[in-house]
């Protein structure tokens, strides 16, 4: 019910906007985030934008990730 | 980048699992609050992965399953109103009233349409200009702003002839009364991550402060969930318990300040009834004044009341759904569990919905410990 998946704009009208998902474009509203721009990734909740992605947060997610396999090679 | 696979490396999940195993050394519950969590973790074998000390409970945050009888009582009544389009997202409408259900209802002639967005009804509303539109609005506050919004945009555009039966809750005032019950020790929660996306880490931050049980927000790929538990066994094991974000591609301290500028727009804070919990204070949306004319709630309000005084609250016999929503039970202590109830055919609510406990348990079988 919560579910969200990220989805990327790839152009912009008002408050909609046209998103690709892989490889399928539909319009979502992002009357939520008007913040976002062309390029971005957004979270897609039931037809809306609620939120949009941090890319340099989730590089360093996986930078963590790496880190903590890394670390657990050596112990 | 997709934001995607790169968090459904296994050879990293096994790594994270051993240093949460490492960490590890006394016994820890961890409750996951999000039915989406609840699905993931069995889907991706967390519990397995995970060490023994960690176990780990499901929560409350199913919208579906937490859909009071009396409220779904009160959409079917409407849903037999002439003219009337029920309009709702899809699991809702197999769940059981009282009496009745909505599927039961579109059998018997009602006109019930099951939507993938709000807007969807609101484009089935212009297009039935002599129909009343209903949509049946569950959610928590990940689906609340999105519901603001359209409501926003219905009155701009003098729709008419489009209603909204709120029946939106919010998360954590429902967290307050679980720990406030205190029927299962809990150290720590997933916290629910797109909730999150909306209303930010600090509302959570009683959790710690007045419990001193930990909080790390979740997402929903198997090595953002692992990552979560890592930080929370982190932090029992040292007896700091705090809010952390573990989702931070998605989730700001402060939330989505869009988002909830349009919830508090259109809705006011009011009690809510949960079902297996009752009425939780402060824990639903209701419409304020301003939006009144797309409340279904005073649209239609005899119904209501008559909602209510046929209104038996009768559960299914044997359901433990209340029991599985306050984490008092798992679904595998429910004598009906994949014997009477199964999800061609359910008995609660928490089979029906495919973020239901019952249903996630069922679906991912081979996984149970
Ligand atoms: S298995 Fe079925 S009957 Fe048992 S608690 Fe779950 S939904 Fe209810």
């Amino acid at each position: 019910m919560c579910l969200a998946i990220p989805v990327r704009v790839v152009s912009i009208e008002g408050d909609e906007a046209e998103a690709e998902i892989a490889g399928v474009k539909r319009r979502v509203s992002i009357a939520l985030t008007p913040e976002v721009q062309v390029g971005n990734y957004v979270l897609l909740h039931t037809g809306y934008a609620i939120g949009v992605i941090d890319e340099a947060e989730a590089k360093e997610t996986l930078r963590l990730f790496e880190e903590i396999a890394s670390l657990s090679m050596t112990t | 980048m997709k934001f995607i696979d790169e968090y459904q490396n296994s050879e990293l999940a096994t790594k994270l699992a051993q240093r949460i195993a490492d960490r590890s050394t006394k016994p820890i519950r961890l409750m996951e609050f999000c039915g989406g969590h609840t699905h993931a973790i069995m889907r991706y074998g967390i519990r397995q992965l995970v060490p023994k000390t960690v176990e780990m409970r499901s929560g409350p945050g199913c919208p579906v399953c937490v859909t009071a009888t009396s409220d779904l009582d009160k959409a079917i009544a409407i849903a037999h109103l002439p003219g009337v389009i029920i309009t709702t997202f899809g699991d809702i409408i197999r769940v059981p009233g009282s009496y009745s259900s909505l599927q039961q209802a579109k059998a018997e002639g009602a006109d019930i349409r099951v939507v993938y967005s709000i807007m969807d009804a609101v484009e089935i509303a212009k297009a039935n200009p002599r129909k009343s539109v209903i949509f049946i609005g569950i959610g928590f506050e990940t689906t609340a702003p999105t519901i603001a919004a359209s409501i926003i945009k219905a009155k701009k555009e003098e729709v008419e002839n489009f209603y909204v039966l709120s029946l939106l809750k919010l998360t954590p005032p429902v967290m307050k009364t679980l720990l406030d019950l205190g029927e299962v020790k809990l150290d720590g929660i997933v916290g629910p991550g797109h909730v999150s996306v909306i209303i930010g880490s600090y509302p959570y931050e009683f959790i710690p402060r007045n419990y001193g049980v930990a909080c790390v927000i979740s997402g929903f790929e198997p090595l953002d969930i692992l990552l979560c538990i890592d930080k929370l066994v982190e932090q029992v094991e040292s007896g700091k318990p705090q809010v952390e974000i573990a989702y931070r591609r998605g989730v700001k301290p402060q939330g989505n300040k869009k988002a909830l500028e349009s919830m508090n727009e259109v809705f006011e804070i009011d009690g809510a009834d949960w079902r297996g919990i009752g009425i939780v204070p402060q824990s639903g949306l209701k419409i304020n004044q301003k939006y009144q004319h797309f409340d279904a709630d005073k649209a239609f309000p005899d119904l209501s009341l008559r909602a209510k005084r046929s209104n038996l609250e009768k559960e299914p016999r044997g359901c433990r759904c209340g029991d599985i929503l306050r984490g008092v039970a798992t679904p595998l202590e429910c004598k009906l569990f994949g014997k009477v109830c199964t999800p061609e055919k359910p008995v609660g609510p928490c089979m029906v919905s495919s973020e239901g406990a019952c249903a996630a348990y069922y679906q991912y079988g081979a996984s149970y410990e």
